[in-house]
Parts: C-alpha cells; structure tokens; sequence
C-alpha cells in the first residue's frame, strides 16, 4: 500500500508530463541547437556548429535596432498601462453594485477578444479619413490627418489596448485584499488624499503593480498580430523580425537565434522581477497572515 | 467607500470609450453597403456577411478553428484534471518542479513556441497534420486549464470525501460523485478559457499553418496584411458577438472575475 501511494501521483502526472517532455522539451532543444548552425542563400541551411548567428546579431546595427526598439516600446506600453491601470483600477473598486461588475466585465471583455480583431479597429479609426483624425481635425488641434498606422505611436497606442487589462486584473487582485477601514484611517488622521494614496494605498498596491508590469512588459515585448498589422514591414520588433526570417528571407538558423535570445531575456525579465517582488514583499504577506 | 468625484467618472468614460471604441468601430463598419471602409450612411446592409458565408475559405477556417478549440481545450481539460488531483492531494518529490514545468508554456513567448514547432514538424514531417496542430494548442493552453481546476481542487473540502468513504461508497463513487462535482465549476471555466484561447491563438500557428490548416486568425491575419475591407469586419464583427456570448456564459456559469483573475 505504501509505495502504491507514493507511485499514485506520478501515474496522474504522466500523460501532462509525457506530452510536455515530447511537444514541448524536444522542439525546444532543436530550436536551440538550430540557432548554431550557418545558412547560406544557395545551399540553405549547413548544420555546423558556430555561434556566428548570435554575433551576426550582436554586431549587426540593423539587429541592434529591432531589440532596442523593442524594448523601448515594451518599456514605453508598460508605463502607459500603469498610468492608466491603477486610477482606474482605484475608481472600479469605489464602484458599487451593479455597476462595479458590469464595468468588471467591460473592462476584462477585451481580453478575450481576438487580438486581431481588435488591432483592425484601431487600424480603421487610425486611418487617413478614420475617427481619430476627423475628431481631432473638428476640434481644430490638427491641420491635416496625422499619420498614425505604421508609426511607433500607433503601435504603441494598439499594444496599450491589448495590455491595460492585465495591469489591471493583476492591481485588482491585490487590491481585493486590501482593508479599507486603513484608508479611512489614514483621512480621519489628517492625511490629504494625495497623502493617503502615496503612502498608505500605493505603497500597498506594488506587488500588484508589480506583478502587472512584469506581464505587460513580457507579452509587449514578444507581441506580434499588433506591432506587425499596426507597425508594417519597416517598423520590425522581435517577433516580426523571426517571422521574417522564417517565412520570408527562410534564414531559419538566425531567426532561431533571435527568438533563443528573445526567450533567455523573458526568462530573465521575469525570473529577476519575480525575485524581487517576492524578497521585497515576503514581510507584507507574512504580517498580513493572522497566525 | 468613498463615491467617485467627477473627475474620476471623466477619467473612467474616457478610459472606456478607449476600450471599446476599436471594438464598435468594427461592429458600425461592417454593416456598410459599399465596397470600401465606411460608415454606413445610406441604411445598414448584410451584404458582407452574406459575402463572408459565401467564401468557402472563410467558412472552412472558420470550422477549422472550432474543431480545434473544441479538442484542444477538451484534452487540456482531460490532462489537467489528474495532474492538478495530483499536485492537490499528494505530497511527493518534485512537486513544486513539475508544477512550474507544467505552468512553463505561459513563460515563453508564443513566437518561440511557433518557431519551436515549425522546426519540430518539418524535422519530424507533420506539417500539414490537424492533429499535430491540435497538440500544440493543448501545450499552449494546458496553463491556463490547469490554473484553473487546480484553484478548484484546492479549495476542496476532503471531509466530505471522508464521510462519503465512511459511509460506504467506494473509489469510483467518491470519484465521479463527490470529487467531479466539486471541480466542475473550475473545469468549466478552464475549459472555456482554453477554447476562447485556442480559438484566437495566432502568432504560434501563423509558424505552422499550412495552405490546408489555416485557422480563421491566420486567415485574417494574412487577409489584413494585403488589405483592410469590409469583408473582414464582417468576419470580425461575428467573432466578437460570439466572443461576448461565451463571455455572458462564462459569467453565469463561474463568474468572469474568478475565471480571469483567479482564485476567488
């Protein structure tokens, strides 16, 4: 009986496990090793074991500025997620029913709709006679249409759509553990507002924010339908540069250079902010336990 | 609470208009009757939908992709359902490893995967395979199902199965009448997070789609990229009625805050 017990959970595990290891270890390992091998534009693809790719892409400006870029704009959706997230994030929980869960729902709503859909939308209203330049035409702050499709701002603009509702679904769950008697607290003993926000309320929300950013910055960072439908083929990021190369120019080896590097800088992006957070916090969580 | 002031329901109207403003533009467009992107002034007209369901590889990715969701999701479920029993009730070793392993599809960039499985598939010659799309979807997903029946079957109460088992039923009783019952509604919602998921997916299966496997977002995606034409609001705007319908079930069934947030 005692070892059939401890087998038990492995036998459970297995199926999950053996896919994983088959469909998910093993294509991996052969992207990895597919990133040393050269490329030649006669012969195609020549399996010997170089790291001439990652140089070509180190060195390489044109490859420089696709990451650059990236993570400027990651950096910069990120930002506007935040600045936009937590008040209304704030202004969601200071709603009361129904109106906090229809507008819960508006806002998570989004996220489930496909994203190429709604980078169509923003690439219709960004259009030369779209919503966006005849509003701001009629009220007379512009001349002529901007051009905003196939810019930085455009894209950013549609990234910032697709993201905002993580910022706040992650500001919402720490939010939800909040007490609100310390709030009330901090006015009663004369906190201005602004004071009560910067020092009881934000302070309390960065885990969340934290952890927000974390997943904006990720996702913007390996985006694709909307740097590719809104930016075009000039303004390439990382995912669009590897789509590239693998069905366009079909230099397989050095878009699975590109994309190797993509995910160790995820993995570290994550991995290092997750760190912290956790090393930072551990003091809330543990006091916030009664026991 | 404290009540919104003005300018917070300012900040909050605007933030929504933002919100949603791509989603009804879409929605106003594709009742236009003429052949170009407008608005439609003179009356509205189906003549795009019915030009949607007269194009035959629209109406077949569009099968395509809910045979997919369907059985992806349903052997993500199916997978996720004893492997979160598994990381719940037993304490063995590796656990927190191979739950991290299991969680690792929503740490790497879905263009990595792309990448990974075209190079899987043409090493291995199943490009071109709906079943080996199919599981590549069950990858990309297993997360989120497995998120979900775990917050489930932690919440579990085992004095129940206790009591059940004390009063005579036996393994499989306890099974299919205490313990399913008591993760549905985490598997429900896993499940419908994971269609909605497999349905949209693009930038992974734009990697691997082939002329015969071309799901309704890589059939759009590569439609967007030549042009933007009513057609393809249309198309858009029937996935986001159908997105808003599985999204009021959702709701019903196990409250969208619980199914996109977490635990509730």
């Amino acid at each position: 009986m005692g070892t059939r017990m401890r087998k038990d959970p492995y036998l459970l595990l297995s199926p999950a496990l053996l896919l994983f290891c088959g469909l998910l270890v093993i294509p991996l390992l052969l992207v990895a090793i597919l990133s040393f091998y050269a490329f030649n534009g006669t012969t195609g693809v020549i399996p010997d074991f170089s790291p001439g790719n990652y140089f070509t892409i180190i060195t390489d400006p044109f490859y420089g500025e696709i990451f650059l870029r990236t993570a400027g704009m990651a950096l910069l959706v990120t930002v506007i997620c935040l600045v936009l997230g937590i008040p209304e994030t704030l202004i969601l929980a200071r709603m009361h029913a129904p109106w906090r869960g229809i507008f819960l729902v508006l806002v998570l709503g989004p996220l489930l709709v496909s994203v190429v859909v709604r980078t169509l939308g923003w690439s219709i209203l960004m259009g030369r006679q779209g919503l966006i330049n005849d509003t701001l035409l009629l009220l007379g702050l512009i001349e002529s249409p901007v051009r905003l499709t196939f810019t930085f701002t455009g894209m950013v603009i549609g990234l910032v759509h697709v993201m905002v509702p993580f910022m706040i679904i992650s500001i919402w769950a720490t939010l939800r553990k909040l007490d609100p008697t310390v709030e009330h607290a901090g006015r009663s003993l004369g906190g201005s507002p602004l004071t009560v926000f910067r020092r009881i309320i934000f302070p309390q929300l960065m885990p969340g924010v934290l952890s927000g950013s974390i997943i904006v910055f990720a996702l913007s960072a390996s985006a694709f339908a909307t740097p590719a439908i809104l930016g075009g083929r000039r303004l390439k990021v990382v995912a669009t540069a590897a789509y590239d190369e693998f069905l366009n120019t079909l230099n397989w080896p050095l878009g699975a250079a590109i994309v190797v590097l993509l995910l160790i800088a995820n993995i570290i992006v994550i991995m290092g902010l997750n760190y912290y957070t956790e090393r930072k916090y551990r003091m809330i969580f543990a006091s916030g336990d009664p026991a | 609470m404290k009540r919104n002031k003005t300018l917070s329901l300012l900040f909050h109207t605007a933030f929504m208009v933002f919100l949603l403003a791509p989603l009804v533009i879409v929605i106003i467009v594709s009742f236009t009757d003429k052949g170009f992107i407008s608005y439609p002034t003179d009356g509205l007209s189906l003549r795009w939908y019915q030009a949607a369901l007269d194009e035959p590889r629209i109406v077949e990715s569009f099968w395509l992709s809910l045979k997919l969701a369907t059985f992806s999701s349903s052997i993500a479920v199916c997978l996720a359902v004893p492997a979160a029993l598994a990381l719940t009730r037993y304490r063995f070793a590796g656990r927190d490893a191979i739950n991290a392993f299991l969680m690792s599809p929503l740490m790497i960039p879905n263009v990595v995967l792309g990448v990974a499985f075209l190079r899987f598939f043409n090493l291995a010659g199943l490009s071109g395979s709906v079943f080996w799309l199919t599981m590549t979807h069950v990858i990309f997903i297993f997360p989120y199902a497995l998120r979900l029946v775990l917050a489930s079957a932690t919440g579990m109460d085992r004095e129940i199965e206790m009591a059940a088992r004390s009063l005579g039923a036996g393994k499989w009783s306890v099974h299919t009448r205490i313990i399913l019952p008591l993760i549905l509604p985490g598997l429900t919602g896993g499940w419908l997070l994971s269609f909605i998921q497999s349905f949209d997916e693009l930038t992974m299966t734009v990697f691997v789609a082939t002329p015969g496997t071309t799901t309704l977002p890589v059939w759009m995606y590569n439609h967007i990229a030549q042009t933007i034409d009513p057609l393809i609001t249309s198309v858009s705007a029937i996935l986001i009625i159908a997105t808003a319908i599985m999204m009021i079930l959702m709701d019903r069934l196990v409250g969208l805050d619980k199914v996109l947030i977490g635990k509730g």
